[in-house]
């Protein structure tokens, strides 16, 4: 495919984002665009908000004030669900698996929307049912097929490895069939070579199903290696936004980096 | 082909599930058996049908509890909702049905249906909230639908159901009869209720709850358990999802209310009362949450034992704390768990290596 053929429409389009527990400013006069076929960064020192936007953009928080457009649509009506459907899917930095619920089966729960029969279908077992779950199952294979799962399907998601848990949040998300994916530190305790796995996954996931990623880390391989733009914040503001290479020679972000 | 379909049968998908059907259609053939050959004391034979009852109760109750991860203190509001409306029903068509069988299976579906609009009404405010909402109002419900029942007057005649919360308000007319008299309940109901029909509504419960858990629906209710915030953020909606459970709940309980009405001539309204709610969650808790099969074995046993022990007199009930402790201890021990996974996984070995030698 040319660099031309790309679709590059507007995927997010954050205004003036903020929100206060209480007298605490989290965030705030937050600014950011995610175009399609993306992969961004959002980048930060802990505690600068950086779960709390995504918090937001999921309806999980109700922003204080601002807009979050998503594909041209308001979303301050929705809840996470509504979002969901809408279009967005993330991973948690605390992993919120199905612990109980066998690898695949948490792949599958991702696919809840997409799946048209009924419970009644369920309890009569119904042709459609087979047909669907059929469908389904080949689906989620596949998923888990691109992030090296398969072979622990039937596992309870409880029992993999960190690293592994991690990937089947993101296999979970992608069941959702989002056009927006946000992860939240992916890479959050994976050692250097599941790191780089975990890289080609991501760019494998943005090429192969043609969505946008919004992406906080602290990895600053990972970031300025897959990343094609970064946003910085800190103390819940705009610091900065850019390429990788502007950022790295930004002295804002150097100094909130390493302090005075 | 015949191997193979048999072998697939106790896979890791279906094995509990072959495993619970298993138990109850042998428990049952030997109890034909036993009762045909004179075998079963006339004690223990009255105790079929009120198991059977129980456990479908249990049943429902475990996709609450169990995979549901919602306390409810109620399910015997569901049963008397159940029972109530199943005797109801079958006085009322006695003469128009006059085939029992028929017309046990139509109170019964009576009974699962009210019992279940019941379910949603009560449902609708609190299942949106998060927290141990249900456990509160279920509570509630259990003592309004007893209140409820106890002031309640029904009756019947050729213009209809007559209803009243003052005794004698009710006047009949020729050949009109009394379904409900207030605290006394329900008088000559006739006892259409068979062994065979609660095995069967046994079968049906676990083939409800089973097909529901690994479906759609099954994921979606675990995965609110589980966590509620990922459920969300997959776009699931948690409030219907915990609906669905706690409707086919009640229904189930309800179906097995209505089995249980029409097992006996008389039933009182307060049969149905708190504790035995809490005997209902007693069996699941025991049994295991989220184990079929272990809700079937602890009611059963926790059901026959009292009746058994009556000989013993003072000793019957520090036996059944005994053994309810003992029960605890092998369904939810971890250690015991593995050792009986390992049994269980040996003796299938040895199934397979017979058949295939
Ligand atoms: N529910 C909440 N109530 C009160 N304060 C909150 C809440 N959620 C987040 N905060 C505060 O908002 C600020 C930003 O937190 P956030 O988790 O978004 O940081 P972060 O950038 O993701 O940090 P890290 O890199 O450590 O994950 C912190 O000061 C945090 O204490
Ligand atoms: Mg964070």
């Amino acid at each position: 495919m040319s660099e031309n053929n790309i679709d590059r429409s507007l995927i997010l389009e954050v205004e003036d984002l903020g929100i206060d527990f209480g007298g605490l400013t989290a965030v705030n006069n937050l600014s950011l665009k995610v175009y399609n076929n993306e992969i961004v960064g959002l980048i930060g020192p802990n505690g600068a908000g950086k779960t709390t936007v995504f918090n937001m953009l999921t309806k999980v928080y109700q922003p204080s004030r601002g807009t979050i457009r998503l594909c041209g649509q308001d979303t301050a009506r929705m809840t996470t669900e509504d979002v969901n459907k809408a279009g967005i899917a993330r991973t948690f930095q605390n992993i919120r698996l199905f612990q109980n619920l066998s690898v695949i089966d948490n792949v599958k729960a991702g696919m809840h929307n997409e799946i048209t029969y009924s419970p009644a279908d369920s309890i009569f077992r119904t042709r459609k049912y087979y047909a669907q779950e059929k469908q389904i199952e080949e689906k989620a294979h596949e998923l888990l097929k691109i992030m090296g799962l398969d072979s622990l399907a039937e596992l309870p998601a409880g029992s993999l490895p960190y690293g592994g848990q991690r990937r089947l949040e993101i296999a979970r998300a992608m069941a959702t069939d989002p056009k927006l994916l946000l992860l939240d530190e992916p890479a959050a305790g994976m050692n250097p070579q599941e790191t780089e796995e975990l890289m080609d996954m991501i760019r494998f996931v943005r090429d192969h199903f043609h969505i946008a990623i919004l992406l906080i880390e602290h990895d600053m391989k990972l970031v300025m290696g897959i990343c094609e733009r970064i946003t910085v914040i800190n103390f819940g503001m705009m610091l900065a936004s850019g390429t990788p290479e502007e950022i790295q020679s930004n002295p804002a972000v150097i100094k909130a980096y390493l302090g005075e | 082909m015949m191997k193979n379909f048999i072998s697939k049968l106790f896979d890791q998908k279906l094995r509990s599930r072959t495993i619970s059907y298993l138990l109850v259609i042998i428990a049952f053939i030997i109890l034909q058996i036993m009762s045909s050959t004179g075998g079963l004391s006339s004690l223990l034979k009255s105790l079929l049908v009120p198991v059977c009852c129980y456990t479908v109760a249990a049943i429902g109750l475990n996709l609450n509890v169990g995979f549901s991860g919602e306390l409810n203190l109620g399910q015997a509001g569901f049963m008397s909702v159940g029972a109530f409306t199943g005797i109801c029903v079958s006085g009322v068509l006695a003469s128009s049905i006059t085939n029992p069988l028929l017309r046990l299976i139509i109170a019964i579906v009576a009974g699962a249906l009210i019992a279940a609009a019941m379910g949603y009404i009560i449902g609708i405010p609190v299942l949106k909230l998060q927290g141990d909402y249900l456990a509160i109002v279920t509570l509630a419900f259990g003592q309004i639908i007893k209140s409820l029942i106890t002031n309640m007057y029904l009756g019947f005649d050729e213009n209809g159901l007559h209803m009243s919360f003052v005794e004698n308000k009710v006047s009949l007319g020729a050949g009109g009869k009394m379904l409900l008299q207030g605290p006394m309940g329900a008088t000559g109901t006739q006892r259409i209720a068979t062994f065979t029909i609660g095995v069967i509504l046994i079968l049906c419960a676990l083939t409800i709850v089973y097909n529901l858990i690994y479906s759609k629906s099954g994921r979606a209710i675990m995965g609110c358990r589980d966590n509620r915030i990922a459920a969300e953020s997959i776009g699931i909606n948690v409030a219907n999802t915990k609906m669905l459970a706690f409707i086919i709940s009640a229904s189930l309980a309800g179906a097995a209310g209505a089995l249980y009405g029409l097992n006996y001539s008389t039933l009182v309204p307060n049969k149905f009362d708190f504790n035995t709610s809490i005997l209902i969650l007693v069996f699941v808790v025991l049994g295991g949450l989220g184990n079929m099969t272990g809700t079937i074995i602890s009611t059963t046993i926790l059901m026959l034992l009292p009746e058994l022990l009556r000989s013993l007199q003072d000793y019957r009930m520090l036996i059944y704390a005994v053994v309810l402790i003992v029960i605890m201890l092998v369904t939810n021990n971890a250690f015991l768990q593995t050792k009986a996974a390992k049994l269980r996984e040996s003796l299938i070995k040895g199934k397979k290596g017979a058949k295939q030698s």
